[in-house]
């Protein structure tokens, strides 16, 4: 069989895997919502909490397909299809297999012609990211049960150590934003737009904030996180052809 | 009561049906490369291959282990299962869970926050394929649209437009606990020219720590 980074059967190979995601993601969803209804939570909470994932997972899902397209120039589309659409991540992905095409003397422009080559990239990119997928299914229940123990020993520093991990998660990104800020000494002032971008989602997020006490908008608080994240990344666009 | 909810039929099938799946799954993403070696008759090449695996593993694995203890306690035991398959962690399913349980006013380490945060990871999971499949299918057309500049620029800044927001929701709430972690962090990433976006996941798990560690010590004299 003569290979292509296209070929059919990678399609078929990576359908078979990508449908099997979605099934365990409708499983999981089904068994949620019929436990809603069993613990008689509020449907419109449900209802909100679907739509408001839809509208937040819209950009960063056409962003992930730009990174599928980014990759496809040199390894077709079906593995970054795999890899993106499921395990991966945008960042991880395109350093792996940049990695991978790298020790192959090839580039992330070149499109890979040899089934050998294609298959050492996915093996490096597959053995990268299996840790969490083997540990996870064999580490949550342990994880969840030390939390519930301490919990039932000290339910304030409970409510500390969850809130803790969130800031220190949201801290870390917050740092990232402002990462190249240093480079405006040398005269690029396109740095600024990261924090300026991230400037204007907090702002949103507190005009909605403002809205929603004074006027008793409480619905705008919904949908307040991925109106913040369109409206910032749509300034980025103004932002960047200012600053460069 | 808090024990109770980790041996309701529902949280012990949760845990049943996300280790055996899990597990299978990984196992079909494994069988991925091995079946692509077979079908095509090629062997990868070892020499690469073990240079690719050094410079990748020893870092994701690394972090991929830190994530694990890190991120199952924020995303409860469903939505860990459904998140670990599915990846974007940071970058969507995670700030996904997050703000869907902050609204609903529960916490993972509830069956209610496992329900709303189970919702909210499926639901974007399931999103985020079939954008992706519509997107492959439309790859053609969609290419020079989504690779135009002005859309670059936007996608490009993703993650400040994302924790921007979420920062104001848990800063807010949190200002004693929060502003030490942020001060830090601004300075690290200022001054350490190696953190930048490719080295962000690593500091994830430094930022938790310091935190962690930092609001203990509040606590214990009595300032929180």
């Amino acid at each position: 069989m003569e290979f292509s980074v296209n070929h059919p059967l990678l399609f078929i190979l990576v359908g078979i895997i990508i449908v099997a995601v979605l099934g365990q993601s409708v499983l999981f969803l089904v068994r949620a919502l019929r436990r809603s209804k069993e613990l008689g939570m509020d449907g419109n909470v449900i209802k909100k909490t679907v739509t408001s994932a839809i509208l937040f997972t819209i950009a960063p899902a056409i962003a992930i397909l730009v990174g599928v397209i980014a990759l496809s120039k040199s390894l077709g589309i079906a593995l970054p299809w795999l890899r993106l659409s499921v395990i991966g991540s945008l960042s991880y992905e395109t350093v792996a297999a940049g990695s991978a095409l790298g020790a192959l003397g090839l580039d992330t422009a070149t499109t890979v012609s040899d089934a050998s080559d294609f298959v050492t990239v996915a093996f490096v990119m597959t053995f990268g990211i299996i840790v969490g997928l083997i540990l996870v299914p064999l580490l949550t229940k342990k994880i969840q049960g030390g939390l519930i123990k301490m919990e039932s020993k000290d339910k304030r520093w409970s409510e500390i150590f969850n809130n803790s991990m969130f800031l220190g998660m949201i801290a870390a990104f917050l740092g990232y934003v402002f990462c190249d800020v240093s480079n405006l000494f040398h005269g690029d002032t396109s740095c600024l737009v990261p924090p300026l971008v991230m400037v204007t989602s907090a702002v949103i997020m507190m005009i909605c904030g403002v809205i929603s006490k004074k006027y008793k908008v409480r619905w705008i608080t919904d949908y307040a996180l991925p109106l913040s994240l369109i409206v910032g990344m749509a300034m980025a666009i103004p932002y960047t052809n200012w600053l460069g | 009561m808090e024990q109770e909810f980790l041996n309701t039929p529902y949280m012990k099938a949760t845990h049943k049906i996300g280790m055996i799946s899990g597990l299978l799954l990984c196992l079909l993403i494994l069988i991925f490369p091995f079946a692509v070696a077979v079908s095509f008759g090629a062997l990868p090449k070892w020499k690469p291959l073990i240079d690719g695996v050094i410079a990748v593993c020893p870092m994701y694995w690394a972090v991929g282990i830190i994530e694990i203890f890190t991120y199952v306690p924020m995303l409860g035991a469903g939505g860990a299962y459904l998140s670990f398959v599915t990846g974007n962690i940071s970058n969507l399913k995670l700030p996904c869970a997050l703000d869907a349980m902050e609204r609903a006013g529960v916490k993972a380490s509830s069956e209610e926050g496992e329900v709303i945060s189970t919702i909210s990871i499926a639901v974007s999971s399931i999103v985020t394929m079939v954008i992706i499949m519509v997107g492959v299918l439309l790859i053609i057309p969609l290419t020079p649209i989504l690779e135009a500049p002005a859309l670059n620029a936007a996608f490009a800044q993703i993650l400040p437009a994302l924790f921007g927001g979420l920062g104001v929701v848990f800063v807010s709430k949190n200002p004693k606990i929060g502003l030490a972690p942020i001060a830090l962090m601004l300075v690290l990433f200022i001054s350490i020219p190696a953190l930048n976006a490719s080295t962000v996941g690593i500091m994830v798990p430094v930022g938790v720590i310091f935190t962690l560690g930092y609001s203990r010590i509040l606590y214990k004299k009595g300032w929180l």
